[in-house]
């Protein structure tokens, strides 16, 4: 009865580890295809600004519209990874 | 938590908070959330006390952001017909300033807007509010005509581009403006919580405290950052509000 139990505490510390495991790992993978598009976004606002200095202020405005959209996807990872490690 | 022999205090003492003075549901996000309305309420008050035609002082601070609301925020995205949602948008984005610098406020240090508690409401909000203008300005069957169907695309993709069109309106729009702001302030709070509970542990009379100037350099750089991070993530919250109403107020834009 004592082994059983003890089996049981094992295998729960195993889920737990196998949870966090994931919950990092799915974090990492979630936050390449926004880093990506975030790169492309600034990347392309800053060639804007030097070839027009006078749109400036537009070009930012959108550059950060842009990059709110384009971090939804790694924040969504990232309140999954919460939600897998501390639940 | 033990790493490197170094004692951390539990994580359950980072997300949940005592009840102040013994009243249910009131704690330090609560009470943080009311302080930020006030500070809010007594800054216009006080400026707008006495309009002197040279501001200077706390009239000076409050005019430039009323002109940064005005210029960069809404007719950027609304034009001049949205002049009319200003003191809305003017007191969002300054209550979520005020909020979400308290994440780097000495004592307090701790962001409201980390707590889903206070973006969704706010998030809802503006669902509500884009959807109410987008009803009574265009009409319920021409607003949901413009929404959800995309002009130019040929009819038999309608039955795939309508649930899309549909997903990305009306529950992807209030969900990732919500998660957007608390996934921000909440890594922020955590990022800022590692580096100063690892100089805190590494502040002993070992060997390890040779180490101590790096968690310490980071937490100096991470909270220059999160200075930024709090006036981006008030000013992104508050222009994607104005592009979701104005959008509903203008279809053709």
């Amino acid at each position: 009865m004592t082994n059983l139990f003890e089996l049981a505490l094992v295998l729960g510390q195993q889920e737990k580890g196998l949870g966090a495991l994931g919950a990092g790992i799915g974090y990492g993978a979630a936050a390449i295809g926004p880093g990506i598009g975030i790169g492309y976004v600034v990347g392309n606002a800053i060639t804007a600004m030097a070839r027009q200095p006078e749109a400036a202020g537009m070009v930012r405005t959108t550059m950060f519209l842009g990059i709110a959209f384009t971090e939804a996807l790694a924040l969504i990872g990232f309140v999954v990874f919460i939600l897998l490690k501390f639940t | 938590m033990i790493l490197a022999a170094l004692t951390f205090p539990p994580i359950e003492e980072l997300l949940e908070w005592k009840d102040i003075a013994g009243i249910p549901g009131f704690n330090k996000v609560s009470l943080l959330c009311v302080i930020s309305a006030i500070i809010v309420f007594v800054f216009f008050m006080v400026a707008g006390r006495k309009g002197q035609l040279v501001p200077k002082g706390v009239q000076n601070i409050a005019e430039s952001t009323v002109e940064f609301v005005r210029e960069s925020i809404i007719m950027q995205t609304m034009g001049p017909d949205g002049l009319y949602w200003m003191p809305f948008l003017l007191t969002m984005f300054t209550f979520l300033l005020v909020a979400n610098l308290f994440e780097v406020v000495p004592i307090i240090q701790f962001p409201p807007t980390a707590r889903m508690a206070v973006p969704f409401p706010l998030a809802l909000l503006v669902f509500f509010l884009f959807l109410g203008m987008g009803i009574k300005r265009q009409g319920f069957g021409s607003y949901m005509k413009a929404t959800l169907v995309p002009s130019g695309v040929p009819k038999s993709l309608y039955i795939l581009v309508v649930p899309i069109e549909f997903f990305s309106t009306f529950l992807m729009r209030p969900f990732s403006l919500a998660v957007r702001l608390f996934a921000n302030m909440l890594a922020g709070h955590l990022l800022l919580v590692t580096f100063a509970l690892l100089t805190a542990a590494l502040f002993t009379k070992s060997v390890m405290v040779v180490l101590l100037p790096l968690p310490f350099a980071m937490l100096l750089a991470v909270t220059v950052f999160e200075v930024l991070v709090a006036v981006l993530q008030a000013f992104i919250f508050t222009i994607l509000a104005a592009v979701y109403i104005g959008e509903a107020m203008n279809p053709q834009h």
